[in-house]
């Protein structure tokens, strides 16, 4: 992240830094072949495990919180007399 | 100075400071954690203070391992909360945000049980003024409900120790364990203050409304103290591992959808606790090492979290993701701290969260809790979702709110740069920390495995984060409250009122009918002629039995009215009544 004025609002920028994330978690799924594993479970040691559980759980926690604010929002004026 | 609980130097600042303006009163206020600290650091290790209390010796405070630790940290946040407050002119504020926090040190040092009873409330009273401190409708109405969830949790807790000292004859805070009525009681009050679900809504329901520096108090004692009893008290009870766990994932979802951003952070607050619920429950020695550490560095992020929304909040008096955004052309500094507490909240790897958190998550691991590890890995990702990237994305990046408010004054930004230089220190470093905890350790968090691992599951976690808000599909910020447990006690106490008025009034103008005019009126009509009506009970009863006709009982009625009306007794039918009385009073009295 740069702290500088306006960084990201400055033209191309934010493409800049999306390219430099997606760069990084290619060379995440890379690394994973070159790190010496001690798994607690079989599944563990399989490849980029880890990558694949967070990606899904993100997209779980998103999907099932929009399907939760269905039932749990209400207006900010909910809870006054 | 080594023998004097450090709580006192709290709670003697809290006093003296209502005495003095400006400068000096900020110079009094944060004397007392600096003197605390040391005072921590000094203390041998043993019973400190003894206080003698009818016929037993209250230990006010006995120091080991577990909770030097916990006093270190305490005193260190302080010192940055005080700090952080000093635009804060309300005497109020600041002295009760010094009593909570004297209260949390002698919860964390008391020897006894009934000594932490009395801090456990001075807590609970005290932080109750910090909510209220903020002067609003909503931080009035919140505190009200805050103080009455907390005194519900010190009763139960008190219920547990009385019974507790009954059966053992012992007060001492030790192990206590989840056996009998007593074990649980505690267990209960305890699992109010650590806002183990579904005990957990009073804490999105007051941090929130406290001003934007009592916000910074408020995150850092109640839980982690209670925290600290429960690592001593039920260390190794299995519940707390499945309690941990959800309390790890479930507040995540409101956390996605919560709008106010210390909305946001109180509920990854109560995620975070849950990790240190699950390594107390596991109980091993790298378990409870993890847990201590966590609370340690947890105390530090988390504070350094709501320091900056509370900066935010300073300067543009706003706290909702909706009105806010764009701010880090103008808070550059604020936003640089804000996204180094996200990335310890998140355990990137050189940041605080990650040589705390993976001692818990690895702990699980060896003892093969698979279910639960994967709720923690879901969690780890879960919270970097919403902390790690939603707090400093929603204040600082999204969409601009126009806003361009000036950067937080200087104290405020020593105060953030301390704790951030803290959380990257011991991320960095974590030997320190380490060698502080309550057991020896031989935990290496820097391995490659560790690091890929970590780094995988937050980077791709960020990446799911990128794809759907860029597709729209991300949940769209929305003025709104999502509704929690404390709707049963907010809603719910309006159906019981109502259940009440349906039920109980009915009763009560039912009894008011009977006993307000009905019985006086049966009453005063025969009394007004006593000795008539009883003739006629016992005439017209008898005469009724003989099967006599309605005009034969008319004219007998008519006839024994005449006659009392007209005195045609020899005797009054009063006096009779006072004589037959008095004969059976003395059959009573004499004969029996």
């Amino acid at each position: 992240m740069d702290e500088k004025k306006g960084w990201f609002d400055r033209p191309g920028n934010l493409k800049r830094f999306l390219k430099v994330f997606y760069a990084s978690l290619v060379l995440l799924v890379i690394a994973d072949f070159f790190v010496e594993k001690h798994p607690h479970f079989d599944f563990e040691g399989a490849p980029s495990f880890f990558a694949a559980y967070g990606f899904i759980s993100c997209v779980l926690l998103v999907l099932v919180a929009k399907v939760l604010r269905l039932f749990l929002m209400k207006g900010e004026d909910y809870y006054d007399d | 100075m080594t023998s004097l609980p450090p709580a006192l130097f709290f709670l003697a600042a809290a006093l003296l400071s209502a005495f003095f303006k400006g400068n000096l009163r900020r110079l009094i206020l944060i004397a007392a954690p600096i003197a605390g600290l040391c005072a921590v650091h000094l203390m041998p290790e043993g019973a400190v203070a003894t206080l003698p209390f009818l016929d037993m010796d209250l230990v006010l405070c006995e120091v080991d391992r577990l909770n030097r630790v916990f006093g270190y940290i305490f005193c260190i946040v302080s010192i940055l909360a005080v700090l952080f407050a000093f635009q804060n002119e309300d005497k109020g504020e600041s002295s009760s945000a010094l009593i909570y926090a004297g209260g949390a040190l002698g919860v964390t040092f008391a020897g006894d049980f009934l000594t932490l009873y009395v801090f456990w409330e001075l807590m609970a009273v005290a932080s109750t003024f910090v909510v209220l401190s903020a002067r609003t409708k909503e931080s009035r109405s919140s505190a009200f409900r805050y103080v009455l969830v907390h005194l519900a949790g010190g009763l139960l807790l008190l219920a547990g120790i009385l019974l507790r000292y009954q059966a053992t004859g012992s007060l001492a805070v030790e192990f206590v364990g989840l056996e009998g009525l007593s074990g649980y009681l505690i267990f209960a009050g305890i699992a109010v203050n650590a806002a183990i679900p579904p005990l957990h809504s009073w804490l999105k329901d007051a941090y929130p409304a406290a001003s934007w520096s009592g916000a910074v108090f408020l995150s850092a004692f109640t839980t982690k103290s209670a925290v600290y009893v429960m690592a001593r008290t039920f260390p190794g009870t299995e519940l707390l591992i499945w309690l941990g766990a959800i309390m790890t994932f479930v507040p995540i979802f409101y956390a996605v959808l919560e709008n106010d951003i210390r909305g946001v952070l109180s509920y990854s607050l109560i995620n975070q606790v849950g990790f240190m619920m699950v390594g107390i429950g596991i109980g091993s020695a790298l378990a409870i090492n993890g847990a201590v550490a966590h609370a340690f560095a947890h105390i530090l992020y988390k504070g350094l979290l709501f320091m900056s929304a509370g900066a935010v909040m300073y300067r543009t008096g706003k706290t909702r993701c909706t009105d806010l955004g764009g701010l880090y052309t103008s808070m550059p500094f604020t936003c640089i701290c804000c996204i180094v507490g996200a990335a310890s909240i998140s355990a990137f790897p050189l940041f605080s969260g990650f040589v705390s958190k993976s001692m818990i998550v690895s702990a699980a691991g060896y003892e093969h809790l698979l279910l639960v590890w994967l709720a923690l890995q879901f969690a780890s990702a879960g919270v970097f979702h919403h902390a790690g990237i939603k707090v400093p994305f929603f204040m600082f990046f999204g969409h601009d709110s126009g806003l361009r408010p000036k950067e937080a004054p200087w104290n405020m930004k020593l105060a953030m740069g301390i704790a951030a230089a803290l959380c990257i220190g011991i991320g960095v470093f974590p030997q320190p920390l380490y060698n502080i905890l309550p057991f020896p350790v031989e935990y290496v968090p820097y391995t490659g495995a560790h690091v890929v691992d970590q780094l995988q599951i937050l980077m791709f976690g960020a990446l799911a984060f990128c794809l759907l808000m860029l597709s729209g599909i991300y949940p769209a910020e929305i003025r709104s409250i999502n509704l929690d447990t404390d709707w049963f006690y907010r809603k719910g106490a309006r159906l019981f009122y109502a259940a009440c008025d349906r039920v109980l009034n009915p009763i009560n103008s039912l009894v008011q009918k009977a006993l307000g005019s009905g019985l006086p009126d049966m009453a005063h009509r025969f009394l007004s002629e006593p000795a008539g009506n009883l003739e006629k009970l016992v005439v017209l009863g008898y005469l009724k039995h003989q099967g006599a006709s309605e005009e034969e009982l008319e004219r007998r009625r008519d006839r024994i009215s005449r006659r009392y009306r007209y005195l045609a007794y020899p005797l009054g039918g009063g006096v009779l009544l006072s004589v037959m009385f008095l004969a059976l009073m003395s059959y009573l009295y004499i004969v029996r």
